[in-house]
């Protein structure tokens, strides 16, 4: 199991309301329904994806988190996930102020691009990354509002939102990441995540 | 046709208070059953049929000797598994395949009903087939499924007996029946209206049916289940057995040719007062006012899961109106999946071979079933 996702178990209380924005084929799904006994929703906006969260016998929602946020009341879930998307809205915003109005928490967790191997491939080769958690070219990626750890941590201030934990992965190690270490833990970790509240 | 000998009824003893004030009451419920109820009672699925449908849901049909509407969706080891399930489907009062409807005779006037038949609507189809329950002693049904009139039923179904079913299945439908649905039910009952041979509803008894007017309601109502796409797939502008335009009104197209035969079955197995009882109860289908504006109480006091499918190429029931049901029940937190196959079959594709629909079902239904 990806270490992202015993991270993100370890965030949420047993037995909560859960909503994953663009879960995919549902695999933290079901990993929240075994180890949190999750009453856990999804949306994902792929048909094929949503095919195979059905035949697992997800509840599963076809849609897309830019648009079908909106049908959801406020503070309906107990927590909203969004993994590693955010920066593929074209409005990350206004989808984080959706996270925060419909679930009392929110986990969003980013593909950190100040990580050394980011910052290097630009500085030497001079072309756009292309990594692990960021397989794309330029012209065919769908990540459109990349960030980095730092940027995260700023645009909490900016919207004023709480990030009640930090947690930094270095190739699969988690960490917490504090105002002090923020520098280092932005250079050398390749995700972030954020658990956060309005 | 061979009729009465097929088909199984039960008298419905208890009176039923009609939306329309009416009480009726001692009146037969025609339907029929696929594969067997378990010892515990829990494994039983209504069905419910769309406009011109019957309780002939799978397998051949005694009466038509076609198949059953939905043959590709429902038999052994298919998306409603009866092997698995207890498939129960009725014919809708107001129907025409033995169910109380406008061509049984009224045992005051011993005259046939006709349009002395009184108007019935969907919540009155749905409390009428309630019985079926009661017949089986189900306490409770594992699912209610249905497409388009039949999806209506659904949400009608759970709204009424909010604890009498497990899952609720409704497909291409909507809540509310459009302006442009009423529209084209209008046209239908015109058609048979306009029919010197409809005699008021009062054919039967001058032997004698609308079959002209029946059929082009038929064929109007057949264009609304297509797509313009899988029209022009399927039939372009392909001409009919000829090697060229004929400079008449002979069917020159395969289309109209189509249509034609379309219309020309339809009559043979449907009767012309039931289309118009049918689609007088559509369009009467309105959710949201019998909730004051709020679809989300309907559904308030049931725990039923929910599996809301639509189509990409149904423009009758368009995707938006089926999410628009999704969109009631997340409003009170109700456990509801969704999802729209892409389809080019329009309407119809609920009851045609589309892989991805029929998996879908079938993947809910056999991963719900198998919950506490």
């Amino acid at each position: 199991m990806k270490s992202e996702f015993k991270i993100i178990s370890n965030l949420i209380d047993k037995n909560s309301h859960v909503l994953d924005v663009g879960c995919g084929d549902g695999i933290l799904m079901e990993f929240l329904i075994k180890e949190k006994k999750a009453n856990i929703r999804g949306i994902e906006i792929s048909k094929t994806k949503v095919q195979n969260c059905i035949a697992k016998g997800l509840t599963i929602i076809e849609g897309n988190a830019e648009d079908d946020l909106k049908q959801f009341p406020d503070k309906s879930f107990d927590y909203v996930i969004l993994g590693q998307t955010l920066q593929a809205f074209l409005n990350p915003e206004k989808v984080i102020n959706e996270l925060l109005r419909i679930g009392k928490q929110a986990i969003v967790t980013i593909p950190n691009f100040g990580y050394w191997k980011v910052r290097l491939h630009l500085l030497l080769k001079g072309t756009m990354p292309v990594t692990k958690t960021l397989p794309d070219e330029w012209y065919n990626t769908a990540n459109i509002h990349l960030c980095t750890i730092k940027d995260f941590v700023n645009f909490s201030k900016t919207m004023s939102f709480k990030l009640s934990k930090s947690i930094a992965l270095k190739n699969d190690q988690p960490s917490i990441i504090t105002n002090s270490n923020l520098g280092m833990k932005n250079l050398i970790s390749n995700l972030g995540i954020f658990l956060i509240e309005s | 046709m061979n009729f009465k000998e097929n088909i199984k009824t039960i008298t419905i003893n208890k009176p039923l208070k009609l939306d329309c004030g009416k009480t009726i009451n001692n009146f037969p419920l025609a339907y029929e059953t696929y594969g067997s109820l378990n010892k515990e009672k829990n494994n039983a699925i209504l069905v419910f049929h769309a406009l011109t449908g019957d309780q002939f849901v799978t397998g051949v049909n005694p009466v038509t000797n076609k198949d059953g509407w939905w043959s590709y969706a429902v038999g052994p080891g298919k998306s409603i598994d009866t092997k698995k399930y207890f498939v129960i489907c009725a014919n809708v009062i107001g129907g025409c395949m033995g169910s109380f409807g406008p061509s049984h005779q009224n045992p005051e006037t011993k005259k046939i009903y006709g349009t002395d038949f009184p108007v019935i609507t969907i919540n009155d189809m749905v409390n009428a087939q309630k019985n079926l329950l009661d017949h089986f002693g189900i306490k409770k049904l594992f699912s209610v499924v249905g497409g388009s009139m039949g999806g209506m039923q659904v949400l009608q179904f759970v709204s009424n007996y909010p604890d009498k079913t497990k899952t609720a299945v409704p497909i291409a439908c909507t809540s509310s029946h459009s302006a442009q649905n009423i529209a084209f039910n209008e046209l239908g009952r015109q058609a048979i209206a306009a029919d010197y041979k409809w005699q008021n509803g009062e054919y039967s008894s001058k032997n004698t049916i609308p079959d002209k007017g029946l059929a082009v309601a038929r064929m109007a109502a057949h264009i609304t289940y297509l797509s313009k796409k899988g029209l022009q797939e399927k039939f372009g502008r392909k001409l009919q057995e000829r090697d060229d335009l004929k400079f008449g009104f002979d069917a020159d197209f395969q289309i109209e040719s189509y249509l034609r035969y379309q219309g020309s079955v339809f009559v043979d197995r449907f009767d012309a007062n039931s289309y118009l009882y049918i689609t007088r109860a559509m369009d009467y289908f309105d959710l949201i006012k019998q909730n004051n504006g709020n679809l989300s109480n309907a559904f308030k006091n049931t725990k039923a899961k929910f599996f809301v499918i639509s189509f990409t190429s149904d423009w009758l029931y368009p995707t938006q109106e089926n999410k628009d049901i999704v969109i009631a029940l997340n409003a009170i937190g109700a456990n509801v999946g969704f999802v729209e196959i892409k389809s080019d079959k329009g309407h119809d594709s609920f009851l045609l071979d589309v892989p991805d629909f029929l998996k879908a079902l079938k993947n809910f239904l056999d991963k719900s079933y198998l919950e506490e």
